[in-house]
């Protein structure tokens, strides 16, 4: 690969960007959570900012995370479900960095192509095997160069099985351990609804591999082992993508000492009362409940053979309580990435950014997993940015909402460069002042929602904006188009009442309407095939 | 979901004969559909390579070129249970729609072959309105000797 040009003037910022997989707001202690301990993020957001309304424009896997690395929404980049591949030439900001010199490296959980890849179609997969750092691949303005803009690319997923580099690495060098984790998926291809533990929760399951072998760290590792190779003044992007805390709940038994299940409070979005939390449910369009009772399946994201319906208090608990510790793991990890980073001379100049793909249900409502359910659990997203030191941004906490679309072009921003002419968000802004004085924000964020597997259809479009939660529905296999979600986060911060048919909020409901319309991006034509599950 | 059905189709500005022409030769699968690198035909069986090196036995159980109709099975694999019908159908003396179905279980395999068949249409597309022509049995003949 190019090597950045010798002799280049002043240093830029370097850029690390954090994923993690699947992780809700309310589990870093910054933002409220008290079940897992997160000094690390913790520390990064009394340092910088702190977003208290970060929305996916996804609530799924390939979308979001295409979101991120193109700064459009699904409408735009065409991966509308998970299992629909990025095209190897969409718009990439990692190419964008290469171009301008930067080192790039993507180490963890890619998903922009499909996992279940029998035919060997998608080039993400053949990389391990191949022994490659990257492939040569067509970019968006016609050249070819490094896949996706990444000259270095170190895959891992969730689990020991598969093409990636981890599987393979633990698959050769540690057979003995690959048994021990859950296995994701069962014999019949289906996300695994096998229980385990204490209480029997599906995808629940005591590992007993020693934590350095553990994907979290694996991960850190080789982000360490990158860096590493890099030369002093080298400018870099790094995405170090964590595939926790995604379940399967495996983590290394020898953690799980760090929370006691029986200890976990409930979450607030826990009804416990049956009867009540029916009746919540009742009260949103008919995909929530015909799900819960087992009675529909419309994506491949929950184990089909689960019906959420037998979900008990103590498995929520369990699950909860196994998440925080796959958290804190993660968080570990970063602090030693950022140790890493500080003895190379690097911390003043370094840009941290750490976010995740979308949330996960966690309990609320009686659910686990995610689907086409547009409410916090899956659409609250914990999100800092401590910019350089060097920048001199003040620390702040937002509360306007922001987008993973906003993340492309703020690392543009933090390397000097105007964000690219494709990308559908904007920068970051350090404060609420900020955000309200961007004339290219609109204060509005949009997500949506599109899946179609094995003849159950479901399309969701959503804005978040003024302290209020907006969801319309298309005709699908179950509904009609004229169900909707309204939500006021102020009164209703767990959305537990649906205004959406309240006569009091008609205007407010045909405003945020008709404001979702008009921040909706023409879909990309033709639509992508959908390749695989998952 | 223990069981999928999944269909793919394309217009293609060729002739329904034309088109037969390619479809028709099971021993060809290879040159059009993306992710199969090499297949071999011995009577009705074919055994295809994937991209991955995996390799699947099929059953042929349909090759009408009179309905323009091509069937077959796979055995064994990630299936426990499977039909692929290609079928070619006229649409005027220059076009055709290709139709491409496979039921399989599980679902999720049934999901993979549709984003396959689905390539596998595109390429074939491509190549019949470029011109490409298969390679004769006489070709084929000595290439394998």
């Amino acid at each position: 690969m190019t090597p950045p040009s010798a002799g280049r003037a002043p240093r830029r910022r370097k850029i690390l960007l954090v994923t993690t997989d699947q992780q809700r707001y309310d589990t870093l202690g910054c933002n409220g959570g008290t079940v897992g301990r997160t000094p690390v993020v913790d520390r990064l957001a009394a340092e910088g900012v702190r977003y208290e309304r970060a929305v996916p424009q996804s609530v799924v896997c390939m979308p979001s995370r295409s979101t991120i690395l193109t700064g459009q929404h699904p409408s735009t980049h065409g991966v509308w479900m998970n299992g629909v591949a990025l095209p190897v030439d969409a718009p990439s900001v990692a190419a964008v960095l290469h171009r301008a010199g930067y080192r790039t490296a993507l180490v963890g959980k890619p998903h922009f192509q499909p996992f279940i890849d029998p035919f060997g179609r998608f080039a993400e997969n053949g990389l391990a095997r191949s022994g490659a750092a990257t492939v040569d691949s067509p970019w968006s303005d016609g050249t070819v160069g490094p896949h996706r803009g990444f000259e270095h690319l170190e895959f891992a997923t969730h689990g020991p099985v598969g093409p990636l580099h981890y599987a393979r690495w633990l698959g050769a060098e540690h057979p003995e351990e690959v048994g021990g984790y859950y296995a994701v998926l069962d014999a019949d291809l289906e996300v695994n609804a096998t229980g385990g533990g204490a209480t029997g929760a599906p995808q629940v399951k005591d590992n007993p591999i020693p934590r350095d072998l553990y994907h979290t760290d694996w991960v850190a590792d080789r982000t360490i082992a990158w860096l590493d190779g890099l030369d002093a003044d080298d400018d870099w992007f790094c995405w170090m993508s964590f595939p926790d805390p995604h379940h399967p709940w495996d983590p290394p038994a020898s953690e799980l000492g760090r929370v006691d299940w029986r200890d976990v409070p409930l979450p607030d979005g826990y009804v416990a009362d049956r009867a009540e939390r029916e009746r919540i449910l009742d009260a949103k369009p008919r995909h929530w409940r015909l799900w819960y009772d087992g009675r529909l399946v419309s994506n491949y994201e929950a184990p089909t053979r689960w019906v959420p319906a037998t979900l008990t208090a103590d498995q929520v608990r369990e699950v909860n309580a196994r998440n925080a510790v796959e958290v804190e793991l993660v968080d570990e990890a970063v602090g030693r990435v950022l140790a890493a980073i500080v003895a190379r001379g690097w911390a003043d100049d370094l840009d941290v950014v750490f976010t995740t793909d979308h949330g996960e249900l966690q309990g609320d409502f009686g659910l686990l997993f995610k689907g086409p359910y547009h409410v916090d659990g899956l659409m609250r997203l914990p999100l800092v940015w401590r910019p350089a030191p060097s920048a001199g941004v003040a620390p702040a906490v937002v509360t306007r909402p922001v987008g993973l679309v906003d993340l492309a072009p703020t690392f543009c921003a933090a390397a000097g460069l105007p964000a690219a002419p494709w990308m559908e968000g904007a920068a970051l802004p350090a404060t609420d002042a900020a955000a309200d004085a961007d004339a290219r924000r609109s204060g509005a964020v949009v997500t949506e929602w599109d899946s179609e597997l094995l003849g159950v259809d479901v399309h969701l479009r959503t804005v978040t904006r003024d302290g209020w939660v907006c969801t319309t529905y298309r005709p699908g296999t179950v509904h009609d188009g004229s169900e909707g979600e309204l939500y006021d986060l102020a009164d209703d911060p767990l959305q537990q009442v649906n205004r959406w048919d309240d006569p009091a909020l008609a205007g407010r409901r045909a405003d945020l309407v008709a404001d979702l319309h008009a921040h909706l991006h023409p879909e990309r034509s033709p639509r992508l095939p959908l390749d695989a599950p998952v | 979901m223990t069981r999928g059905s999944m269909r793919r189709e394309v217009v293609i500005g060729v002739d329904a004969d034309t088109a037969w022409g390619v479809v028709g030769r099971p021993d060809q699968l290879h040159r059009w559909f993306p992710g199969i690198v090499d297949c071999h035909v011995d009577g009705d069986v074919r055994t295809v390579t994937l991209g991955t090196g995996l390799t699947l036995d099929e059953t042929i159980l349909t090759h009408d070129p009179l309905q323009r109709r091509f069937q077959y099975r796979i055995t064994g694999g990630f299936f426990t249970e499977h039909l692929a019908s290609v079928d070619v159908i006229a649409l005027d003396d220059t076009s055709c729609l290709v139709t491409y179905a496979s039921d399989a279980a599980p679902a999720a395999m049934a999901v993979v072959l549709g984003g396959a068949t689905a390539s596998a249409l595109a390429e074939l597309k491509r190549q019949l309105e470029a011109g490409a022509t298969p390679p004769s049995r006489a070709r084929v003949a000595e290439d394998a000797a």
